[in-house]
């Protein structure tokens, strides 16, 4: 048992160091340390950086124009970029629908969509809640009906991140609403956002911004070849990726950048005449978090090793649960603790004034209205992608056997 | 990165828990308590016998060469039958004394000894008043023709009722809490002017306080440079004790939900509530979370690196403290009533956990000194 990096992962991640440092866009690299979300513009443009390396898919095989890494350098990959407040890659196109093609899709597929995916040159939303089914995936009702070499689909989807955006859009529709079990009458498609019959409408969230939607289907016309997997079996495609999604969901990276993000901002903010760094009960509160930190920091080097060894046994390790479970309530209270030390200025929602150009003095630093906006965001990380309730629901019955 | 254990590292687990399996069952751990000292004689003997009192000593000195991942599998498995000799007092923090700052005539008169379980050891450090603070020693060492004269009382000497050979700190210069100044000195507690009084604690090992009033000593190392061997003493039994409490949470969170799966409430098994579900979860990701923490301590309470090792090991201590308490609370809370028995054996892991917790400095002690070092 080593839990040090060998020399080859220490070389590897100076390269990538260097890498991100010489080629992340200043601008984007400022505004995502100010706090701020990185914009579809931000995502594509560094993406697309990472992609010429073939680094953008980091967790695909090079067939499929991955850099075909092992678990522990996507880590280490993850890591870098969110320690140097580089933008995530897209989620939907890299860890969701990638995978899903490059297990279930059929070479057609995988030839028409993976290099755009790379390349965000499609962006992908996923089309899975819904007004019924949220935790409940399983109850989902929308409706695809077979009609010669089409499915015809009516039905609404909700909570569906970046829609408005979208060029395509997979779903798991209902094919058979009359099999003996509600999991095995769905099907997994792929429709083109730009399909008639589409309608998207904003959901504004709690941190004032426009990301979530419904998408309402009505008589939406998808060729059968759109679909992933057998039909009917769109259940198995779906646990798969809610699988995949869950892996690297931990954002340990983000977690350290907020601690340091809080003990940089707190040697500037004064408290009664002195830093806040130097309050002893500030200071306890940043060291409970690195301990925190530290040993989620290990059981994912573990969860990771564990996959290493077992690679194909297909057998979910029961600490992928605890690392959603403690990673998003780690990023979750990290970001709440720079938002704290933003104190009174955490609570403007001055965005707009202080991006308009102005012969007004300044009113104040924008990061501690953006922590406030990321941390109303990050309400929904222990959210989506599994509730931690749900996480512990998980648990109990799979791990402990209860 | 590599977490796998060595083929040596998962037979000595295996053949550590077939002999604890065997020899451990609860009531038997009650007649092991009720022998003198509190622990069994028989199983010193077999654990001799199966090589683990040598484990950390260099093969040169008689031992096998063993490092921390193989304390941590040894500690870990004493902690799922909550095991009570005194591997820690002996192997674990006298050796580390004897290893760090013992002659080499000293080793080669001690090692063998307890390699073949003959000599059992305790370090007696800690002093009324010192709290967690290991620089205040008040205790006095004065030079008496070749060897040395101690003066002054240990506090809290865990199997100090029962060790054949003593480690004492004592000061040999300096103010009390100067961190120069301080020795470790052989003691023979039959020698004349050692009194012990001996007492269980609350886990029911037993421990004692020690008065000495001009007792023969034996310097161990150099006298006035003891405090860095104490540090890396304390570091070990940190470590230790971490892979110990891991242990213990396994069996705990084991037989809670053996529990919730068998008792029957409102007709139906208690485990079937969402809220004990879920609490049990809770129970598991923090043993898990301590686990990792543990597995750190194992691998830097060797490293030379000393900021990086202090730091790491209070980090554990820390981490560690909380998941315990957290983990043994909730198991005599899943429990209800028979948690609360002393015929159960939850409440002896709790009991367990409650005093690992405040060994080697607790949390909100190891919490504070983490949070002095943040740049």
């Amino acid at each position: 048992m080593d839990l040090r990096f060998s020399a080859e992962e220490l070389a590897f991640r100076d390269e990538l160091r260097a890498f991100i440092r010489d080629n992340l866009p200043a601008d984007i690299r400022d505004k995502l340390r100010l706090g701020y979300a990185a914009e579809k513009e931000d995502t594509v443009r560094w993406q697309r950086i990472l992609n010429k390396r073939n680094w953008a898919a980091y967790l695909w095989p090079q067939e499929w124009g991955g850099p075909g890494w092992t678990p522990i350098q996507r880590m280490i990959f993850l890591e870098e970029n969110q320690l140097a407040n580089a933008p995530d890659m897209q989620v939907f196109n890299i860890t969701m629908i990638g995978p899903v093609l490059i297990q279930f899709g059929t070479d057609e597929q995988k030839q028409r969509f993976l290099p755009r995916a790379a390349n965000v040159d499609d962006w992908w939303c996923q089309g899975f809640s819904e007004p019924g089914a949220g935790s409940d995936l399983a109850a989902l009702k929308t409706a695809a009906r077979r009609v010669g070499d089409e499915y015809v689909v009516n039905g609404q989807k909700i909570w569906t991140s970046t829609a408005h955006m979208a060029d395509w859009c997979f779903c798991l529709v209902r094919t058979d609403p009359n099999a003996p079990k509600r999991q095995m009458g769905i099907s997994f498609l792929l429709i083109d956002m730009k399909t008639p019959g589409i309608t998207v409408r904003p959901i504004i969230s709690i941190d004032g911004t426009h990301h979530l939607n419904e998408v309402f289907f009505d008589d939406v016309r998808v060729p059968v070849s759109m679909r992933v997997g057998e039909e009917n079996k769109g259940w198995d495609v779906a646990k798969y990726l809610l699988g995949n999604e869950r892996t690297g969901i931990a954002r340990i990276g983000r977690s350290k950048e907020r601690l340091q993000s809080a003990k940089d901002k707190a040697r500037e903010v004064m408290q009664n005449g002195r830093p806040l760094i130097d309050d002893p009960i500030f200071r306890q509160r940043l060291a409970q978090f690195e301990v925190d930190i530290k040993a989620l920091d290990i059981t994912n080097l573990r969860v990771i090793s564990a996959h290493d060894k077992n690679k194909g046994s297909g057998r979910p390790d029961p600490l992928t649960s605890v690392l959603k479970i403690k990673g998003t309530e780690l990023l979750q209270s990290t970001t709440e603790m720079v938002m704290d030390v933003g104190g009174p200025l955490s609570m403007p929602d001055w965005a707009a004034e202080l991006q308009a150009l102005s012969n007004e003095p300044e009113l104040g630093p924008a990061w501690p209205a953006e922590t406030t906006r990321s941390y109303l965001m990050l309400r929904a990380a222990s959210i989506y992608g599994g509730t931690n309730e749900i996480m512990k629901n998980i648990v109990s019955k799979a791990v402990l056997g209860l | 990165m590599d977490f796998e254990f060595t083929e040596e590292q998962r037979l000595l687990r295996e053949s550590l828990d077939r002999l604890l399996g065997d020899s451990y069952a609860f009531a038997k751990r009650k007649t092991y308590l009720a022998e003198p000292g509190g622990f069994s004689r028989a199983m010193w003997a077999q654990y001799a016998e199966m090589g683990l009192l040598g484990l950390p000593f260099a093969e040169a000195d008689g031992g096998f060469g063993g490092g921390g991942i193989e304390t941590m599998v040894v500690m870990e498995a004493l902690g799922r039958v909550i095991a009570l000799e005194p591997y820690l007092a002996t192997v674990v923090l006298a050796g580390t004394a004897l290893k760090l700052a013992g002659s080499a005539a000293q080793k080669a008169a001690l090692i063998p000894q307890i390699v073949d379980g003959s000599l059992r050891l305790a370090v007696a450090h800690g002093e009324r008043q010192a709290r967690y603070d290991l620089n205040d020693v008040i205790t006095t060492a004065t030079r008496s023709g070749s060897g040395w004269r101690l003066d002054g009382s240990k506090s809290v000497v865990t199997h100090g009722d029962s060790a054949d050979r003593l480690i004492v700190s004592a000061r040999v210069s300096g103010e009390r809490h100067d961190a120069d100044g301080i020795g470790l000195f052989l003691v023979d507690p039959q020698a004349s002017g050692v009194a012990r009084r001996a007492y269980p604690m609350r886990d029911g090992t037993h421990a004692a306080d020690i008065a000495l009033s001009g007792v023969d000593a034996e310097a161990l190392g150099e006298p006035g440079a003891g405090l860095p061997v104490i540090e890396r003493v304390v570091e070990a039994g940190i470590a230790a004790t971490s892979a110990e409490a891991v242990g213990a949470m396994e069996t705990m969170l084991n037989m809670t939900v053996e529990y919730m799966k068998t008792r029957v409430q409102f007709g139906k098994p208690i485990g079937e509530n969402q809220a004990l579900q879920h609490r049990a979860t809770e129970m598991m990701i923090a043993m898990e979370q301590g686990r990792s923490l543990a597995m750190l301590a194992a691998v830097m309470v060797e490293d030379e690196n000393a900021a990086q090792r202090r730091h790491d090991l209070s980090t554990t201590k820390v981490g560690v403290g909380q998941a315990a308490r957290f983990v043994s609370q909730n198991a005599v809370q899943l429990h209800g009533g028979i948690g609360m028995t002393d015929e159960y054996a939850v409440g002896h892991y709790f009991r367990r956990c409650m005093v690992i917790e405040h060994s080697f400095g607790d949390t909100a002690y190891h919490l504070a000194k983490l949070a002095a070092q943040i740049a």
